[in-house]
C-alpha cells in the first residue's frame, strides 16, 4: 500500500523558538498525481516545502521517499534522488544565458563538473538537449539571451526547463504562478500539465483557479496543521476550509458562482 | 534537425568572441615581450607579480562571489617559504623554490578554506581576516622569518641550473612566463565545466543546491586554486626582490588587492591586471614625488571615486561601452 506513495511525511513538525510553524503534518503524495498544498497566508506551506526539500531541518517527524527515510539527507543529495524544487522568486542564474542555465543542470551527470582544466567546449554536446528543453517550454528563441534581460514569466518557464533537465521523478513547485499576469498564468498551467506526464508534482499555490484546473489532490493547511484533504470538490465543500478562506478567493468564487 | 540549425548563430558568435580574445591576448603578449626595452624591468616585474595576485583574488570574488579579506596570508606564505628554502639551500634552483612556496600556500589555502567556506558574506570575510592576522603574528614571532626586518639576500640563482636570473632581462622573461601560466590557468578555470558551476553558485546558491550541487566543495576548490596562485605570485616576487617581508603579510596588502581588483573591474579577466598596473604605477610615481606621504590618501580617494561613479571598474566599463556600441 505504501508503495503507491512517492512522498510521505509522518508527524512532521517544525518549531521556531517555541512557535510551531508546522504541526504534526502527515502528508501522502501519490505517484503520478499533481498534488497541491494550499492554505491561507502563514499556514506553513512554504515551511513544509523547505522541510521536504531539506532547506530546513525538521524538529520532529519523518520524511519518506518511496518508503525510504530521507529525513537526514542534505538538500543537494535529495536532488540527486530525483526530487527537484523550484522557488517562490524565480530561481535562475541571471548573468548566464538561457541555454547555459539549462546546461548547468544537464552537466552534473557528466561527472566533469570539478574539471577546472577542461574547456567549456566539452559541454557543447549538451547544447542540443538544452535547446530541446528550451523548446519544450517555448523559449527556443531565448537561448542566447542573458537571463536578467528576460521578462518575469519567461524566467519562470526557464526555471521549469532547468528543473526538467534533471529529469525529476518528483517536482516540487513553490507558487509557480506567483506574481504573474493572467496570460502568463495560463501559459504556466499548460506547461505544468504538459510536463507532469509521467512525473509527480507537488505544488504550493495561492491561485485557486490554477489548483482547480490542475490538481488531482489537495491538502489544506491552516496554522501549520492539516485541515482537510481531498479533490477540489471535496475540499471546497468542507465548511472548515471555507471558514479558513473566508473573505479570500474561495468565498469570492463561491459568491460569483 | 531543426535544433542544430538554430544553434549556428550562437556558436558563430562564440567562435568570433574566442577569436577576438585570442587576437587581443597575442597583441598584449607582444607588448609584454618588448616592454622591458622601454620601461624599467624591475618595475614591470612588480606589476606582473601584483597582477597575478589580483587575478587570483578576482577568481574568488568575481567568479565565485567570495570576498576574502585575508589573501595577504597566501602571498606572504608563498614568499617566506620560497625565501627560506632558497636562502638555506644554495643548491636549490629558483623554480623549485617557487614550487615549494606555492605548495605551502595551497596547503594553507586548504586549511583556511575548510574553516571559512562554511560562512557567507561578511562573516566569510571576517573569518579570512582573522586567520590571516594569525598568520601575520606567526610571521612576526617565528625565528626563521627575520621578524620586523624580513628575510634579505634571497639568491635569485640560476633557472633550471642553467640561466642566471641575476640578469634583469632573464628574470623578467621568467616572471612573464609565470604570469602567463597563472593567467592561463585562471582563464581556463573560468571557462571550464567547473567555472560554469561556480558562476551558477555565484548567481543563485540555493538554486545550485537544488540542482544537486554540493556548493561548499566547489567553493573550496576555487578557494584553493586562488590561494595557490596568490602564493605563486608571492613566491615569484620574493625571487625578484630577493626579499620576503612583513608588508606582504599585513592586512593592508589584503585591502590593496581588493582595491586593485575593484578599480580594474571585478569579474573581468583583465580588470585585475589593469588595476594592479595602475596601483603599482601610482605608488611608484608618488613615492618619488613630494606627495610621497599622501599615497594612501590619494589611493583612497581614487577608490571612493571608482566605487561611486564607475562601479564595474575600468575594464568593466569599457566592456559595457563596447557591448552597447558594437552590438
Amino acid at each position: 500500500m505504501t508503495q503507491a506513495f512517492i512522498l510521505e511525511t509522518r508527524g512532521l513538525t517544525k518549531e521556531f523558538r517555541g512557535f510551531t510553524a508546522v504541526d504534526d503534518v502527515n502528508l501522502q503524495v501519490r505517484e503520478g498525481h499533481i498534488h497541491a498544498l494550499i492554505g491561507p497566508n502563514g499556514a506553513g506551506k512554504t515551511t513544509v516545502f523547505n522541510l521536504l526539500t531539506k532547506f530546513l531541518p525538521p524538529t520532529r517527524g519523518e520524511i519518506l521517499y518511496r518508503g525510504k527515510p530521507i529525513t537526514g539527507m542534505k538538500a543537494n543529495e535529495i536532488a540527486r534522488l530525483g526530487l527537484v524544487r523550484s522557488f517562490q522568486i524565480s530561481a535562475v542564474f541571471g548573468h548566464m544565458t538561457a541555454l547555459e542555465n539549462v546546461r548547468v543542470a544537464l552537466q552534473r551527470t557528466l561527472g566533469t563538473s570539478f574539471h577546472f582544466w577542461k574547456s567549456e567546449r566539452s559541454l557543447d554536446h549538451l547544447n542540443e538537449r538544452a535547446l530541446e528543453l528550451l523548446d519544450e517550454v517555448g523559449l527556443a528563441d531565448y537561448a542566447d539571451v542573458l537571463t536578467v534581460e528576460m521578462p518575469y514569466g519567461r524566467k519562470r518557464a526557464l526555471e521549469v526547463a532547468t528543473t526538467l533537465a534533471l529529469d525529476p521523478t518528483l517536482m516540487l513547485l513553490d507558487e509557480p504562478t506567483q506574481g504573474m499576469g493572467a496570460e502568463d498564468v495560463d501559459r504556466i498551467v499548460e506547461l505544468i500539465r504538459r510536463v507532469s506526464k509521467g512525473r509527480t508534482v507537488l505544488m504550493v499555490e495561492h491561485n485557486l483557479s490554477v489548483v482547480s484546473r490542475l490538481c488531482d489532490r489537495i491538502t489544506v493547511l491552516a496554522r501549520g496543521a492539516v485541515l482537510a484533504e481531498g479533490d477540489y470538490q471535496e475540499v471546497s465543500r468542507n465548511p472548515q476550509v471555507r471558514e479558513a478562506y473566508m473573505g479570500s478567493e474561495a468565498a469570492e468564487e463561491e459568491a460569483s458562482a | 534537425m531543426a535544433t542544430t540549425h538554430s544553434l549556428t548563430p550562437a556558436m558563430q558568435r562564440q567562435r568570433n568572441a574566442r577569436l577576438r580574445r585570442s587576437a587581443l591576448y597575442l597583441a598584449l603578449l607582444a607588448i609584454a615581450l618588448v616592454a622591458p626595452f622601454v620601461a624599467y624591468p624591475v618595475f614591470l616585474m612588480k606589476v606582473l607579480c601584483f597582477a597575478l595576485f589580483a587575478c587570483a583574488f578576482n577568481l574568488l570574488l568575481g567568479f565565485a562571489g567570495l570576498l576574502s579579506f585575508g589573501h595577504a596570508a597566501f602571498l606572504a606564505t608563498g614568499g617566506y617559504f620560497t625565501g627560506i628554502m632558497l636562502a638555506s639551500y644554495p643548491g636549490l634552483t629558483p623554480e623549485l623554490g617557487i614550487l615549494i612556496g606555492t605548495s605551502a600556500a595551497v596547503v594553507l589555502g586548504t586549511l583556511f578554506g575548510v574553516v571559512a567556506i562554511r560562512r557567507q558574506g561578511i562573516y566569510f570575510a571576517m573569518v579570512t581576516l582573522a586567520l590571516a592576522q594569525m598568520m601575520f603574528f606567526f610571521f612576526v614571532q617565528a625565528p626563521f622569518t627575520g621578524g620586523e626586518d624580513g628575510l634579505h639576500g634571497v639568491p635569485r640563482g640560476e633557472l633550471f641550473g642553467l640561466i642566471s636570473l641575476a640578469d634583469n632581462l632573464n628574470m623578467y622573461y621568467f616572471v612573464l612566463a609565470v604570469f602567463v601560466i597563472g593567467f592561463a590557468l585562471i582563464q581556463r578555470t573560468v571557462h571550464s565545466p567547473f567555472g560554469q558551476v561556480l558562476k551558477a553558485i555565484r548567481e543563485n546558491e540555493p538554486r545550485a543546491v537544488s540542482l544537486g550541487y554540493n556548493v561548499d566543495a566547489y567553493k573550496l576548490v576555487a578557494f584553493i586554486i586562488s590561494a595557490g596562485l596568490a602564493g605563486l605570485a608571492g613566491s615569484t616576487k620574493t625571487v625578484v626582490f630577493q626579499l620576503a617581508s612583513l608588508t606582504d603579510a599585513h592586512w593592508h596588502m589584503s585591502g590593496e588587492v581588493i582595491l586593485m581588483t575593484l578599480l580594474g573591474g571585478v569579474g573581468t579577466l583583465f580588470g585585475p591586471v589593469v588595476g594592479a598596473g595602475l596601483v603599482v604605477s601610482l605608488q611608484t610615481q608618488l613615492a618619488q614625488s613630494p606627495l610621497g606621504n599622501w599615497v594612501s590618501v590619494i589611493l583612497g580617494a581614487i577608490f571612493v571615486i571608482c566605487v561611486l561613479s564607475f562601479r564595474s571598474g575600468i575594464v568593466g566599463e569599457i566592456q559595457k561601452m563596447v557591448r552597447k556600441n558594437f552590438k
